[in-house]
């Protein structure tokens, strides 16, 4: 039993990570902008989620403070993502700035 | 049945809990009708999956602080995964009211 | 099952890839490199570089993300006045990258097995620095002169961004927060910081013995310095203010002085004084954190665009 346990966490890793790509692969071929940076919040929750188990398959300790950044910029990405579409953000130029 | 054991078992059970929900929203993707209830159906299920499979893994991880920071990632991802939804479902309105 | 899950993997990657570069839509491009980014990070991990992969999506997923997003929110509607590219122009840069990936893939296919290593003795000698980590070990007594130089080469990087600024905005401060401010934000931007700066002090700390280090602890900071100030919670500083410029050039600063320091009381340029090298490494991580916290930042927030304050 204890020999098994890697087995099925990296099996359960493998099977997110192949379900998390068929929704990215749809999410991806969106037409619509907002709908295509669901696949970065996707990633957020499925990579963690891959990130975590194959940490506890292969006795890879940092995988856990991977897992922590990787929810922590997929929000920031979305973040930013959702002040970018806004079409007036604080970036655009000045009049005068224009050629 | 030893404590190891059952540890073991909580895992698999849990973890084969959490990789289903992670399908179900993979299919909630692909089936729903329209953007909104795509966003719903990521953000819900994908979390709680990820909530599961953290629980899971908790009797796999060496120390306390190991367990914490297991937690910490489910945290960050509440945090942020319930944050990032609702702006990009304003996004989405947006685009939906102004094309 | 590993290598059916690194097959996987691998294939995904190639996947979202040729995606980023089929895809016509900027916007649509940018998301893809980010989810690309990101998975990139995991590859890394399977790789046993987690140091690597957790500065891809610290840089690849975050940082260089909001970078590509704001530049092109800023450059949308704007008109786009250069013509497309022709037919023999695009045909001139498809043969040039697929000339590239051959010589990468040939290089590849011939390495030796096998393959040369310098990790022996980087191991053999982690003793003498005291530190656990060799990558870190590396970073800051091996090849510090490399690492010294990528500061420096990150404050040229932010110096040259803001001298896109008009003159009569020279010293003034960059606009960061968007012209409404979604709610949601600003509840985030009050909740996450706290999380993130002990994330990134976290980070900070463990790279001395464990995989961690500035670049990463800086982009975690930076990302938390922007989303407060992407919120509207605090202005962004002039670019001129004493503050942020002390910041910026604290760590390369400190970095100099210490190797300096090092024909006096060591061998010579970048030595450590034995017995002194950790606590001599972790205050330079210390102060080079926060000059990459500011210099991303800064760089992320772009040139000045108002008058400065005075």
């Amino acid at each position: 039993m204890a020999d098994a346990l890697p087995a099925v966490l990296s099996g359960a890793a493998l099977f997110i990570l192949v379900v998390t790509a068929i929704a990215l692969w749809r999410v991806l071929r969106s037409g619509i902008a907002a709908e295509r940076m669901m696949a970065v919040q996707l990633l957020g929750t499925g990579g963690a989620a891959v990130l975590l188990l194959i940490g506890a398959a292969t006795a890879a300790a940092a995988a856990s403070d991977v897992a922590l950044l990787l929810t922590l910029f997929a929000a920031f990405s979305c973040v930013a993502f959702a002040l970018g579409s806004d079409g007036e953000g604080g970036d655009r130029a000045s009049p005068e700035d224009r050629p | 049945m030893s404590m190891g054991l059952l540890a073991d078992i909580a895992t698999i059970v849990l973890v084969s809990a959490g990789a289903l929900l992670f399908l179900a929203g993979a299919l909630g993707l692909l089936r729903f009708p329209d953007s909104l209830s795509r966003l719903h159906a990521i953000s819900k299920a994908d979390n709680l999956g990820l909530g599961l499979i953290v629980l899971g893994l908790m009797p796999q991880a060496g120390s306390i602080a190991g367990g914490l920071k297991l937690v910490c990632v489910w945290l960050l991802a509440q945090l942020s995964a319930a944050t990032a939804s609702q702006l990009l479902a304003r996004a989405l309105q947006r685009d939906r009211t102004r094309p | 099952m590993m290598a059916l899950l690194d097959l996987s993997l691998a294939a995904l990657l190639l996947l979202l890839a040729l995606g980023v570069v089929a895809e016509r839509q900027e916007r649509g491009a940018i998301i893809a490199f980010l989810a690309f980014g990101l998975m990139l990070g995991l590859a890394w991990l399977r790789l046993a570089a987690p140091d690597v992969a957790l500065t891809e999506i610290a840089i690849g997923g975050g940082v260089t993300g909001i970078l590509l997003l704001r530049a092109e929110a800023a450059l949308r509607g704007r008109g786009k006045t250069e013509e497309p590219l022709r037919r023999t122009g695009r045909l001139a840069v498809a043969v040039a990258c697929a000339m590239i990936s051959a010589g990468l893939g040939y290089a590849v296919l011939r390495f030796a097995t096998p393959a040369p290593t310098l990790a022996p003795a980087a191991a053999e000698a982690l003793p003498a620095t005291e530190l656990g980590n060799p990558v870190t070990a590396v970073l800051l007594a091996y090849r510090a002169l490399d690492t010294l130089l990528e500061k420096v080469v990150v404050l040229l990087a932010l110096i040259g961004v803001w001298s896109l600024a008009p003159d009569g905005l020279w010293g003034g401060a960059p606009v960061v927060k968007p012209a409404a401010v979604p709610a949601p934000l600003a509840w985030l931007a009050r909740v996450l910081p706290p999380f993130g700066v002990v994330i990134g002090i976290y980070m900070f700390w463990v790279g001395a013995d464990a995989p961690g280090g500035t670049f990463q602890a800086g982009t975690v900071l930076a990302a938390m310095w922007l989303l407060v100030t992407m919120a509207g919670l605090y202005p962004a500083p002039d670019t001129g203010a004493r503050l942020p410029r002390l910041l910026l050039a604290g760590g390369p600063v400190l970095f100099l002085g210490i190797a300096f320091l090092g024909f006096v009381f060591a061998e010579g340029f970048l030595a450590y004084p034995e017995g002194l090298a950790k606590p001599l490494i972790v205050a330079i991580e210390a102060a080079l954190t926060l000059s990459v916290a500011a210099a991303l930042a800064l760089l992320v927030a772009g040139p000045a665009r108002k008058a400065p304050a005075r």
